[in-house]
């Protein structure tokens, strides 16, 4: 049954049709039509934000926190633009979302009107697919088809640029049978032979291990059983990139950590050393490799991948399986379980040998003397004071996000959203605001540097006007501190405008805000004043005064192996590890 | 140690590939190509595009592209991936292709040079699609190679402008896309 609706009426009766419940925005001339007709509904419930760069941060927040599409909706010109950088964000760390923005009418397109900007342009290159609505026939297609391609194979941001013309224009609508895309098919399923070969070098391997990433979460709650159960098989160690943290238990004790630049030590020596390693979800990203040449090099790979230009992009590998990674794991258990049943897992017991003499480095060990609170400490009391809790934390971009990573602790899925491929400053909060809109009862924490912070401060306004509690747990070092960290290294300790002046009094500024500012610059106060946080009713700052000197380890350097690994000073055994050179720059 | 990144990789040898791809026509297709190409540094040699099923609204772009093995691997997944595009063959892989190009060529002169163009233009099987008592326009459908040879020797006889259309193409054989 099809009705003759408007435009704007078209867009809100998609989203209510796809199940959308909130959506994310910012009014401006071009897309007041839509902002009409939300209001006269009440079932899509707009976020107003304070930028429209927050708004698709919030989206993603959402998104990755519920598993489902989610979604924006801004002007033209200024509005669509402050969303690029969302979008490129949404677009490196496989994030699905459906952003609508106001475009000119159709014939003022060209003619440098008023808020006017080549938005298809323009997100060309930072969105999975685009559109530009020129005739209001094709709108209903669009809408729904932009959901599948948001969702289905890799996802992505999608963007739908809607002149205001067409939005006042009538036509009919219909909620399609299917709202898939004509063509756009992506591979779900893995190659069977393909499968059984992996398979068959895993049981074979001596040193395997599982390299996992983004797109287990992406493959749903399905994936990560799947990928508890394919290890608890094989006995194999598990290591995660930073995306996929919570796809494995960390607490299981085949998991090694996080991997990479900043990842512990037992997971990249793991990698070093390992013979077969099972990439599932995760692209080889610069990060994690380290110098290329010499990247695991005595290993064979499988890469189990639903994007093929994936697969074999920066690293060589001997099996490419194209396909969703849930039905790949559920394949690989099929035949785990059909043609090795019992594996020796003794065979295993040099391998974890090995990684029980790695581990005993204590490899994120730090200094616990000074006057300061370390980092470091401050996120193990944040740790131990809300596990337990239904907690959510998300994170900006710099040092604190790497100790983040390192000393919280994730156990399930979708409960750690940071920004990965794009490092964007700015991101954990309006991150945490989609987080808390999607989970009003859960424990959401930002974990910020005093830096990134300022970069989306204003979302702090939207938190009190929507009520969410999220808590900015800030560890304020004075510095841009992976900047600081990578002059101190690589430029001489010439630390060119890294230094974080004038920063704001954050407890004034919550309270400005409406919020409760917390300020703690003491080890032993450190307890009480995060349990105060977490008992506070609404948004709060924590101002968390930490040491402005120390640096995150562990550290490959770039261009370095993954056996070149820096440790901090006090770890065990440092000697060994670091020649004077190296402790020098320690 | 001087960068956040690493090294440039080693170079490796460089090879030239033509690739059929089949995309919906629709607005914005060829910028999303052309746009992957530039945004990811690979190079473009040759570009064709035109509709070729009319009722199905699909366009044939044949891009002669050249890159390490590696990269024309990386080329042809990430033109698999862009939702609009239906399907990538590389015609040089899957066999000896039929390459053809056409060039539209203007020759201006009077005496000898004149006649000598002609002899030139019937030496390569060329037409003679305009004539005026000052010029010419030729016509030459050949390689790629063949069609630059022309050019070559027609500057020595009044070329005045050239128009080349790029590489059209298709797999030897009974198969079809």
């Amino acid at each position: 049954m099809s009705e003759t609706i408007t435009g704007a009426e078209m867009v809100i009766r998609a989203l209510q049709d796809q199940g959308v419940e909130h959506i994310f925005g910012y009014p401006g001339g071009a897309v007041l039509p839509i902002y009409d007709a939300l209001f006269l509904q009440d079932k899509v419930h707009h976020i107003l934000v304070r930028h429209e760069q927050a708004a698709v941060h919030a989206a993603e927040g959402y998104a990755r926190s519920t598993g489902k599409v989610g979604c924006v909706l801004v002007t033209s010109g200024p509005g669509a633009t402050n969303a690029v950088t969302g979008l490129t964000d949404a677009m490196l760390d496989s994030i699905p979302l459906v952003v609508i923005t106001g475009q000119v009418p159709t014939y003022l397109i060209g003619s440098d009107a008023f808020q006017e900007a080549d938005t298809v342009g323009i997100t060309r290159h930072c969105t999975k697919h685009n559109y530009l609505v020129k005739d209001i026939a094709d709108l209903p297609r669009i809408l729904h088809e932009a959901f599948y391609v948001a969702s289905n194979g890799r996802p992505g941001p999608v963007v739908i640029d809607i002149p205001k013309n067409i939005q006042f224009e009538s036509g009919p609508y219909a909620r399609q049978a299917d709202n898939q895309h004509k063509t756009y098919r992506p591979k779900v399923e893995g190659d069977p032979a393909r499968i059984a070969a992996a398979v068959e070098l895993m049981t074979r391997a001596q040193r395997p291990i599982f390299y996992t990433g983004g797109g287990v979460i992406n493959a749903g709650s399905g994936a990560t059983k799947l990928l508890r159960e394919l290890a608890a098989l094989t006995g194999f160690p598990v290591t995660s990139t930073l995306m996929g943290l919570g796809a494995f238990p960390a607490s299981d004790p085949q998991f090694l950590g996080m991997l990479g630049m900043h990842g512990t030590y037992e997971a990249n020596l793991a990698m070093h050393d390992s013979d077969l390693i099972i990439a599932v979800g995760a692209r080889f990203d610069d990060r994690i490799t380290g110098r290329l040449d010499a990247f695991a090099p005595h290993s064979r790979k499988i890469h189990i991948d639903i994007d093929p230009s994936s697969i074999n992009k920066t690293v060589k590998v001997d099996i490419g399986i194209v396909g969703d990674c849930a039905h790949v794991l559920h394949e690989m258990v099929r035949v785990w379980k059909e043609t090795a049943p019992v594996i020796d897992k003794s065979r295993h017991a040099p391998w974890w040998a090995d990684i029980a003499r790695w581990r005993a480095r204590n490899c994120l060990a730090y200094r616990k003397d000074g006057q300061f609170i370390k980092p470091q400490y401050a996120l193990e009391r944040l740790e131990a004071l809300t596990k337990g809790r239904d907690r959510y934390i998300t994170t900006e971009v710099g040092q604190h996000q790497m100790w983040a990573a390192q000393f919280l602790h994730f156990d399930e899925p979708n409960r750690f959203m940071t920004s990965g491929g794009l490092g964007t400053m700015g991101y954990g909060l309006p991150a945490a605001i989609g987080v808390q809109i999607a989970h009003p009862d859960a424990l959401v924490i930002d974990v910020a540097g005093e830096a990134s912070i300022q970069m989306n401060i204003q979302e702090m306004s939207t938190a009190l006007q929507y009520r969410l509690p999220v808590k900015v747990f800030i560890l304020n070092n004075e510095y841009m501190g992976m900047v600081r960290q990578w002059q101190e290294l690589l430029h001489g300790g010439r630390y060119s405008e890294s230094y974080s002046d004038a920063l704001p009094d954050f407890v004034k500024l919550a309270e400005a805000f409406g919020g409760t500012g917390i300020r703690c610059d003491k080890a032993e106060e450190l307890d009480d004043a995060i349990r105060r946080m977490i008992d506070t009713p609404g948004p709060v700052i924590f101002d968390c005064l930490v040491d402005p000197a120390e640096n995150c380890f562990p550290m490959i350097p770039s261009g370095k192996a993954h056996n070149e690994i820096l440790l901090g000073d006090a770890v065990a055994d440092i000697g060994s590890v670091i020649d004077d050179k190296g402790k020098a720059l320690v | 140690m001087s960068s956040i990144y690493s090294d440039a990789p080693p170079p490796t040898p460089v090879l030239r590939h033509t690739l059929a791809v089949i995309v919906d026509n629709e607005p914005g297709v060829l910028a999303r190509i052309a746009g992957l190409f530039s945004g990811r540094g690979y190079n473009i040699e040759s570009l064709t595009v035109s509709e070729t099923q009319h009722e199905k609204h699909l366009s044939r772009i044949t891009i002669v592209t050249a890159g390490t093995a590696a990269v024309i691997v990386q080329i042809k997944a990430q033109l698999s991936r862009l939702v609009p595009v239906h399907r990538v063959t590389d015609l040089t892989v899957e066999s000896d292709a039929v390459e053809r190009e056409l060039v539209l060529l203007k020759v201006v002169g009077q005496g000898e040079q004149r006649l000598e163009a002609l002899r030139l233009a019937q030496a390569f099987g060329a037409r003679t699609v305009d004539a005026t008592l000052k010029s010419f326009v030729f016509e030459l459908t050949g390689s790629s190679d063949e069609v630059s040879r022309f050019i070559e020797l027609m500057t020595e006889c009044g070329l005045a402008e050239v128009s080349r259309t790029g590489i059209a193409a298709l797999s030897r054989g009974a198969d079809a896309l």
